[in-house]
């Protein structure tokens, strides 16, 4: 069974002009890494937050989220419940805002377990997790504010790792910490998934992270999935001209200094409604058909599963990135 | 051979047992661009508050052109003339923003406090216009701003200041890539126009390489290397350096070799 399986979601906020998620279609099998990419504000945390039915207030929706084949956005509050404490579990953008600094990070990390573990085997397996993230036990003890941010990130992926999920959504989870670390996070997370066959989504806006950790990648643009495949194919050669611009404006430790290929303009704001491919405006192979009609997500390549948005995907051409 | 503009001198800073800063000395040249890079824990932001004069060292000096700003002398024009020397940009501006104050209203506070009787509006839209704020978003709460956006109006706000020193604590960490590109791009006009230095901490290598000329690297409270940018990128010469050069994501990167390697250094 699929672990998680998003169909023709959509997501309205109150007082917005269009969905702020308009038909996302996305799949993460056990075992599987998919990395979900894209600009800030398109809709990536809204998507991987939905998996566990954290929905903004006042939201609406239309489609499925299932996981482990469950409709998330029909479930009552004690499914909810043990869906957040058990069959899937949630590794935040910043640890800061996501930890009560009041509290000791021993009780963060027990509090999941409370009713289904005596205290001290939930305890020990606190410290079995912190030891997994290459903490020592004495940070059960301490508060957040005495850890560095990185740190912190590392107890929070120790906790996400409490109720042996079947599925991690990790939203930006390494964003905080210095490449090494993240190295030892990503290690630690395949091996997980090679022990339990968990499935992991994983959010991210640094590509060179999703092409080498994912199997398969999800390019979000305004609430819509513009491109989708296999990670290798993906980055080596973009359909999409809004993946090529991510790619080209990168920076990288081996490219020259000096100024980046950034993207132009911004994204369309919640408050317009839109007409024609949303990245029309910024895209430099838009034509009068573009601003027109909205382009659908098709297979690009007769042989794989490689699909774009895009009325000139025949056009976007390779990238040497 | 440029003026130095910073020069910290023998910072150290425990807290309990932990050296969260050990022996740290570096120079920053005006209009120079230096980055902090390390492991996660390594004491650079306690290096960054100690520069800003948000923390205290326990031992060690930090000069801004050759005078002393730690030794604190009381008062609001002190207090003040500390603040021209060094401002600080954070990875979340959501965070430093009065979520009820409007943009512009920011940055009219910021010049009314350091430059009483000078023309605002006018230079209220030179800042905006400097860091490609319109004047819609002017009239903004930060919450109606994107991240991006959020970013920019703090540059601007430490801009108004017209500091000798920025620092920028991940302050890109957060943003996505083509917004990323957008305020690297902008610092990088920034500091040619108006000459300001850059003490800038990152975990992103790449970052390090777009935006500075030197870089220091730490490890556990100390600086491991430093050196030009360019050479200490492409010929590492510390193991640790090498590590976090292998751990950059790439074709065929292999996290368990590094996590292992890590681990054993
Ligand atoms: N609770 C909420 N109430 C109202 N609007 C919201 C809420 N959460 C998100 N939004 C809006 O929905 C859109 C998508 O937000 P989301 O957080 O999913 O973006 P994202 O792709 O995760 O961006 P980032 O890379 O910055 O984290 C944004 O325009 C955001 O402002
Ligand atoms: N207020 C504090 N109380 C106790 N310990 C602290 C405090 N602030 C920092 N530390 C400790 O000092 C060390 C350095 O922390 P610092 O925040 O400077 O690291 P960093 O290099 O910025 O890490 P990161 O890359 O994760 O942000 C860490 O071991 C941290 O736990
Ligand atoms: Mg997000
Ligand atoms: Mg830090």
């Amino acid at each position: 069974m699929t672990t998680l399986a998003i169909q023709a979601y959509r997501l309205h906020l109150p007082n917005t002009a269009r969905p702020v998620l308009a038909g996302v279609d996305l799949t993460v099998e056990a075992r599987e890494t998919v990395a979900l990419v894209g600009e800030s504000g398109s809709g990536k945390s809204l998507t991987s937050r939905s998996a566990l039915g954290l929905l903004p207030t006042g939201a609406g929706t239309e489609g499925t989220v299932r996981v482990n084949g469950d409709d998330v956005l029909t479930m009552t509050g004690d499914q909810l419940r043990a869906l957040r404490t058990g069959t899937a579990a949630m590794i935040f953008q910043d640890p800061r805002a996501a930890i009560n600094p009041l509290r000791r990070l021993g009780d963060f990390l027990t509090e999941g377990l409370n009713g289904r573990l005596a205290a001290g085997a939930a305890t020990e397996r606190a410290a079995e997790m912190l030891d997994a993230v290459g903490l020592p036990a004495s940070v059960l003890g301490r508060y957040p504010g005495q850890l560095s941010g990185g740190m912190l990130q590392r107890v929070m992926i120790a906790g996400a790792l409490m109720g042996d999920p079947a599925l991690i959504l990790a939203d930006e989870p390494t964003t905080a910490l210095d490449v090494s670390s993240q190295a030892e996070v990503v290690a630690l997370l395949d091996d997980l998934q090679e022990r339990f066959g968990t499935a992991l989504l994983f959010v991210t806006h640094d590509l060179g992270l999703a092409a080498a950790i994912s199997d398969r990648v999800y390019v979000m643009y305004a609430g819509r999935i513009v491109e989708t495949g296999p990670a290798e194919a993906l980055f080596n050669r973009p359909r999409h001209p809004y993946t090529a611009a991510l790619l080209a404006s990168t920076p990288r430790p081996d490219a020259p200094g000096g100024r980046l290929a950034a993207i132009e303009g911004r994204p369309p704001s919640l408050r317009e409604a839109l007409t024609g491919c949303p990245f029309a405006p910024r895209c430099p192979l838009a034509t009068f058909l573009c601003t027109q009609q909205e382009p659908a997500l098709l297979a690009v390549e007769a042989e794989s599963a490689r699909r774009a948005a895009c009325h000139h995907s025949d056009r976007t051409g390779a990238n040497d990135g | 051979m440029r003026k130095t503009v910073l020069e910290a001198v023998g910072l150290h800073r425990a807290y309990g047992g932990v050296q969260a800063v050990d022996q740290v000395s570096f120079t920053l040249a005006e209009g120079g661009a230096l980055g902090i890079v390390g492991e996660s824990g390594s004491g650079k932001t306690t290096t960054a508050r100690i520069v800003v004069g948000l923390e205290r060292a326990d031992a060690g000096r930090v000069l801004v052109h050759g005078q002393d700003r730690t030794e604190h002398r009381r008062g609001r024009a002190h207090r003040l003339a500390r603040a021209r020397q060094v401002q600080m940009v954070f990875q979340d501006p959501y965070l430093s923003l009065d979520p009820r104050t409007t943009v512009e209203a920011v940055l009219r506070e910021t010049l009314r406090l350091h430059f009483p009787g000078a023309d605002h509006p006018r230079r209220i839209a030179e800042l905006l216009d400097q860091v490609g704020l319109g004047p819609r978003e002017a009239g903004a709460l930060p919450r109606q701003l994107s991240g991006g956006q959020r970013q920019r109006v703090a540059i601007a706000r430490a801009l108004a200041v017209e500091p000798a020193v920025l620092v920028l604590d991940e302050a890109v960490a957060a943003l996505d890539v083509s917004v990323q590109a957008q305020i690297l791009n902008l610092l990088a006009d920034i500091r040619e126009q108006t000459g300001i230095g850059y003490l800038f901490i990152t975990h992103d290598l790449g970052v390090v390489r777009c935006v500075t000329e030197d870089v220091i690297v730490m490890r556990q409270g100390r600086i491991v290397e430093s050196g030009r940018t360019a050479e200490v990128l492409a010929a590492p010469q510390h193991p640790y350096t090498r590590l976090l050069l292998d751990s950059v994501p790439r074709p065929g990167w292999d996290p368990k070799a590094i996590a292992v390697a890590r681990r054993s250094m």
